[in-house]
């Protein structure tokens, strides 16, 4: 019994240790510079930055784009979900594969195909939306739809149907069928989902400050602004911690409104289209050509010359070591394929023992603050993490900075609410009387994660594990920070080339980007595939 | 389940080739932190490696301003030995953080009138520089039967309404050459200014490629907006495929220059390689790279340029200007300035 | 008022689910659909509710072609072997959904949900969690929400068989009763013969998607139309004609276990192969004269010994011609 409780711990520890090596420290240490100036403790210089009004405007801009975005990533989203997890058609695994693809697309090269569409002369000049606060909320629904796609989709696909079916027999019409059934049931995959848009959105960085043209400003564009142009570290502290205690209170918040209720799982066969789901296909196929339009941009600007006629001569360049690299945009793709499977086996290791953690019966407050604890990572400025290895993981003995283990570390970290979010909920379903019975047979805590709780997961946790892998494949903000010269990232070449003033780079960029989203495209297809 | 277990290890075990091939820390290895623009020809690096015995390694750190800030941060225990990309914007932040150490390269006659001023002249080496201008669409007025815009005035006049793109100044390095221009060139009045161009509808984008790669006609975006803040060396590029002149060209009355220097840091493991580096950099063999490598003019002017950049990158006869002491002073000031003039 | 079911089938894929069915369920009747698992018997039911979509064939009410009626407009009632309460919502809540979403005044839903809890057995639970309930307690519930809109067609799918015996054959008799005092239609599908003896007034029985007797209880009881029928009906043995004949029978015959009665003036012999004893009786195996091994029974006081030569008697009540091969 000691032993099992002290397995238990260690199962804990691990997961904590890293987070607090790997996460708590080096933030603190970025904020703690803010707080301490001239050796001396000043906590109000930093108060006194939250009064600038200027810190209102930004607070205010990001807390309702984020909002908006969130509302439409779960509007466009759960319908989407719904006819791509519970519907069986011809090339639905095709269709949910490509709906990932947004999320890991580089924001500058999504700045540059929403620039496309919405430009003037562009597809969709006529709505003159270019510039505007809602260019930035459609960009950053766009990153995020699939999100709640995935989120959502995998809880629903466990739902059973068959509660859904004795309520339609009770006489309840289909939009009564959703509103009291399905609805409530779904409730904590949706709030999960939309805490985790939220969070993104109101964290976003590059959509901002591309789509924004400088004339929006959200708390993380202003981070970044205040660290890396003016070194005014007291205002970045100062916003990094508003971030976390806004963070905190919603994580509280999704607790609350979020709470699981008891679900049998049982995976329902996808049905047929019938005729009354038109109106909720339409509205899918919308939102699916509304992903495709600026993807297609990309396609269609990666492709096209300077005069106007078509030429595969980026996609050619792909294979060349221009001067301006360190390496190809190929190697590129495979050091991002190498690093990402690692990220993805440290953020899967981690963060299944952290969805065991919380979802164990029994334990009380802790495990509700474990469980927000590794979220925290997905509402803290990736320019405040970053920073934060340069400056703490300096010396002896987490001498990390030229560490090649540092990049997947950080991109775990990114992935890791992700994976605890996704595979928690199928978790907390398992009947207990299981893991005690195993438990009773002589497993101990470990070995009930695995053969029990994980004989029933393992699907969702392969498809958390997809989503961990594409997550570290487009990985950006944090990367750009702790990356290797020697080996460096598709998106950090992207980024690169598209950064310079060169027409041809620049296309180079957008063919490596139309690589990147096939790359991504293809890995969760073959999820999709494994999936029975 | 215990398949997938199975199948993690390997993986991480297969993944572990990109982690150990790199090899970098062995010794012998000279750290150069660089912009995200840096450039160099392979040849011309493995010359120095192989003359020095030392393997170059560059680590990119953002722009010029996230370049000396990361310095700034991390002086206690440097992430190299040598710099390469300040430019004379934040020159004076990273030299009175003291994140430099004493070194000069010997200059060349003709390079001399880069040398910075005060401090900073013992710890900064010029070693190339460009012209941040206005670029205007020829072949756009052309095609419109309009007159192309001419000075800063004219970007106020109601005939160029709409027309303007630039990248932010808190964003952009050429974004805040530009503001650097507008105070150099208005004073005091510069928000006053600032005011009127948004007024005759300046589209303000986050970076260069936006503004060049989307809004601009001549650009790849084909975009709507035929003047864009640019370099002057940004024209030959626009020479179209088989053709021999430009469609558009520079406006050498709003240039403001920017000079980039390079320099040994402060605490560095191999100070003697890094002031070899910085040494290297006047060079011929790395000095006439610079244009085709990073767009750029070579600090020794006597550098022979490519046939269409002595042709068409003509540079600024009286490029603006700013004390480095004073934009070190007023940097945070005018951006919060502009922000709250320009942002919401 | 009747349910007609005609020429059904449900195709998933390359399979037949259900082949070709015809069905009729009178007024106020109970028809028992019986069927081993994977016979289709659900699937015939989810066609009547207008779950699936038949391949071919109707389901009509009243002469009224439901194929075009969406699920929520036919007027039935469903409920599953586990109930699928809603695990959130109280007893009360479960069982008044169906008038809430029909918007009936919040004073009749009460009036309702409580007559309802009574009919089932569950008075004063109406504040109670379905997660605080016993197996049994929850599919009453489920039953109260299903009889609560007065369907004219409940659907019952396998409603007790997660339940332990005891417990099932108790509630199979409650199940009638209330059936019984609501007047209500129903369409009942089992594995188990004796929960269909006790709910149903009819029987249908269901094999590999095919429908192969409909009867009443004691037609389908007395005549099975086949061996395997026979069998699944809970019969230990069937014969042939020519071993029929020598047990004095005319046809196919099948026999119950307790069809042959060890008695000392029967007109049948045999060796006793077996013995064992259980709370009411002996069961014994008896090699029986020119016929073969079969199951036989005696009274518990009468001692019998393996390899015993002893005299049977068969016990015609207990015996079923099997019309069919």
């Amino acid at each position: 019994m000691t032993w099992r409780r002290s397995s238990t711990a260690l199962l804990a520890a691990v997961p904590v240790a890293v987070l607090a090596v790997f996460f708590v420290y080096p933030v603190v240490g970025m904020v703690g510079r803010g707080f301490v100036v001239d050796g001396r403790f000043a906590p109000d210089d930093v108060l006194a930055v939250l009064a600038r009004p200027r810190t209102l405007r930004v607070l205010w801009f990001t807390v309702w784009s984020a909002g908006l975005a969130t509302l439409v990533c779960v509007l466009a989203g759960v319908p989407l979900a719904w006819a791509l997890h519970r519907l069986s058609f011809p090339g639905r695994r095709l269709l949910r594969g490509l709906v990932l693809v947004p999320f890991v697309l580089p924001t500058v090269v999504v700045g540059v195909a929403f620039g496309q569409l919405l430009a003037p002369a562009g597809w969709l000049g006529f709505l003159h939306l270019q510039g505007t606060a809602v260019a930035i909320v459609l960009a950053l629904a766009f990153f995020n739809v699939s999100v709640v796609v995935r989120t959502v989709g995998s809880f629903w696909e466990d739902l059973d149907v068959r509660r859904e079916e004795a309520a339609a027999a009770l006489g309840a019409t289909p939009w009564q069928v959703l509103r009291t059934v399905t609805l409530p049931t779904l409730l904590p995959g949706v709030v999960g989902a939309a805490t985790v848009v939220f969070l993104f959105c109101s964290t976003s960085f590059g959509v901002v400050l591309t789509m924004g043209g400088l004339r929006y400003a959200n708390v993380e564009t202003e981070i970044y602004l205040l660290t890396t142009q003016e070194l005014d570290l007291r205002g970045a502290a100062a916003l990094s911690v508003l971030q976390l205690l806004v963070l905190t209170a919603l994580l509280a918040l999704a607790h609350l409104t979020g709470r699981a209720v008891p679900v049998d799982r049982v995976r329902a066969r996808p049905r047929r289209p019938r005729r009354g789901d038109l109106l909720a296909l339409g509205w899918s196929a919308l939102v699916v050509a509304a992903l495709l339009l600026p993807m297609l941009a990309l396609v269609v600007r990666s492709l096209a010359t300077a005069g106007g006629g078509w030429t595969l001569e980026h996609y050619r360049a792909l294979g060349h070591v221009s001067a301006a690299l360190p390496a190809s945009a190929l190697t590129g793709l495979s050091n991002s394929a190498q690093i990402a499977l690692v990220a993805t086996a440290l953020s899967m290791l981690l963060g299944v023992a952290v969805a065991g953690l919380v979802t164990r019966p029994g334990g009380g407050r802790w495990r509700s603050v474990l469980d927000g604890a590794f979220m925290l990572p997905l509402g803290v400025s990736a320019v405040t993490l970053g920073f934060g290895f340069l400056v703490t993981l300096d010396h002896p003995p987490l001498d990390l900075r030229a560490s090649p283990w540092l990049v997947p570390i950080a991109q775990a970290m990114v992935a890791l609410p992700l994976v605890v979010r996704t595979v928690a909920p199928v978790l907390r379903a398992v009947d207990d009387r299981q893991r005690q019975a195993a438990a009773s047979l002589g497993a101990g805590p470990l070995r009930v994660l695995l053969t029990v709780d994980l004989a029933v997961a393992w699907r969702p946790l392969l498809a958390a594990a997809g989503f961990a892998f594409a997550v570290s494949l487009g990985e950006f903000g944090a990367t750009s920070f702790v990356v290797r010269e020697t080996t460096p990232t598709l998106p950090v070449l992207i980024y690169r080339l598209i950064s310079r003033p060169d027409a041809g780079d620049v296309g180079t960029a957008l063919a490596a980007s139309v690589v990147l989203a096939v790359a991504t495209a293809l890995v969760m297809l073959c999820v999709e595939r494994v999936r029975p | 389940m215990r398949r997938i277990l199975l199948l993690l290890v390997p993986l991480a075990a297969l993944s572990g080739c990109a982690f150990s091939g790199g090899g970098e820390d062995a010794p012998k290895t000279v750290t150069l932190v660089t912009h995200d623009s840096w450039a160099m020809d392979k040849g011309v690096i493995a010359a120095f490696e192989k003359k020095t015995g030392y393997r170059v390694r560059t680590v990119a750190s953002g722009d010029a301003g996230a370049l000396v800030n990361k310095l700034v941060l991390t002086k206690s225990d440097p992430i190299g030995d040598a710099v390469y990309g300040i430019d004379n914007t934040f020159a004076s932040r990273a030299v009175d953080a003291g994140v430099l150490a004493d070194h000069t390269a010997s200059l060349p006659t003709s390079a001399e009138a880069f040398r910075p001023s005060g401090e900073a002249a013992q710890q900064l080496t010029p070693i190339d520089y460009g012209d941040v201008c206005m670029n205007v669409d020829n072949a756009w007025y052309t095609a419109h039967h309009q007159t192309p815009p001419a000075t800063l005035d004219d970007l106020t006049k109601p005939a160029y309404k709409d027309q303007l793109v630039v990248p932010g100044p808190p964003t952009s390095s050429p974004g805040l050459a530009f503001l650097l221009t507008t105070i150099a060139a208005k004073g005091d009045a510069w928000p006053t200014y600032w005011k009127a161009l948004l007024a005759n509808g300046l589209k303000v984008d986050s970076g260069w490629t936006e503004a060049y790669e989307t809004d601009f006609t001549a650009g790849g975006g084909k975009g709507d907006r035929p003047i864009v803040l640019s370099y002057a060396s940004s024209i030959p590029d626009t020479i179209a495929k088989g053709g021999t002149t430009p469609t558009t060209s520079a406006l050498l009355d709003t240039c403001f220059r920017q000079v980039e220097y390079a320099g040994v840091l402060k605490g560095a493991e191999h100070p003697k390689i890094a002031a070899e580096l910085v040494d290297f950099m006047l060079t011929n063999a790395f000095q006439k790279q610079l244009p085709s490598q990073m767009y750029v003019y070579p600090a020794v002017t006597t550098t022979a340029l490519p046939t269409e950049w002595a042709r068409w990158a003509k540079v600024a006869t009286k490029p603006y200007a700013i004390p480095a002491e004073e934009i070190a002073q007023e940097r945070t000031t005018w951006l919060r300035q502009w922000r709250d003039l320009a942002t919401q | 008022m009747t349910l007609q079911v005609v020429d059904l089938s449900v195709r998933f894929g390359d399979t037949l689910a259900v082949d070709d069915v015809d069905l009729e369920v009178a007024d106020g009747q109970v028809l028992a659909v019986l069927g081993p698992s994977g016979c289709g018997k659900s699937t015939l039911l989810r066609a009547v509710a207008g779950l699936e979509q038949p391949a071919t064939g109707t389901v009509s009410w009243d002469g009224a072609d439901l194929a075009r009626v969406p699920v929520h407009r036919r007027g039935f009632a469903l409920m599953f072997q586990d109930g699928q309460l809603f695990a959130g919502q109280s007893v009360a809540r479960n069982v008044g959904y169906p008038l809430r979403i029909r918007h009936r005044p919040r004073a009749e839903t009460a009036r309702t949900v409580t007559e309802l809890l009574e009919l089932v057995g569950l008075p004063g639970y109406g504040d109670r969690l379905p997660t605080t309930l016993s197996g049994g307690e929850r599919q009453r519930v489920a039953l109260a929400r299903a009889l609560a809109v007065r369907p004219r067609l409940l659907l019952l799918d396998e409603p007790l068989s997660s339940l332990d015996v005891g417990l099932r054959e108790r509630l199979a008799g409650d199940l009638r009763e209330i059936l019984r005092a609501a007047g209500t239609t129903a369409l009942y599908v089992t594995h188990d013969h004796e929960e269909a003896f006790t709910v149903a007034d009819t029987m249908a029985v269901m094999r590999a998607g095919r429908l192969v007797q409909a009867g009443t209880l004691a037609d389908v009881w007395r005549h099975p139309a086949d061996a395997d029928t026979a069998r699944f009906l809970g019969y230990a043995t069937v014969l042939d004609a020519g071993a029929a004949a020598l047990l004095g029978v005319p046809g196919t015959v099948a026999l119950r276990r307790s069809a042959l009665r060890l008695e000392d003036d029967g007109d049948l012999t045999g060796v006793v192969v077996s013995t064992r004893s259980t709370p009411e009786q002996q069961r014994l195996v008896v090699d029986l004269d020119e016929v073969g091994r079969l199951e036989a029974v005696a009274a518990r006081d009468r001692a019998v010994a393996v390899g015993e030569r002893v005299r049977l008697r068969l016990d015609t009540s207990r015996v079923a011609v099997v019309t069919g091969p």
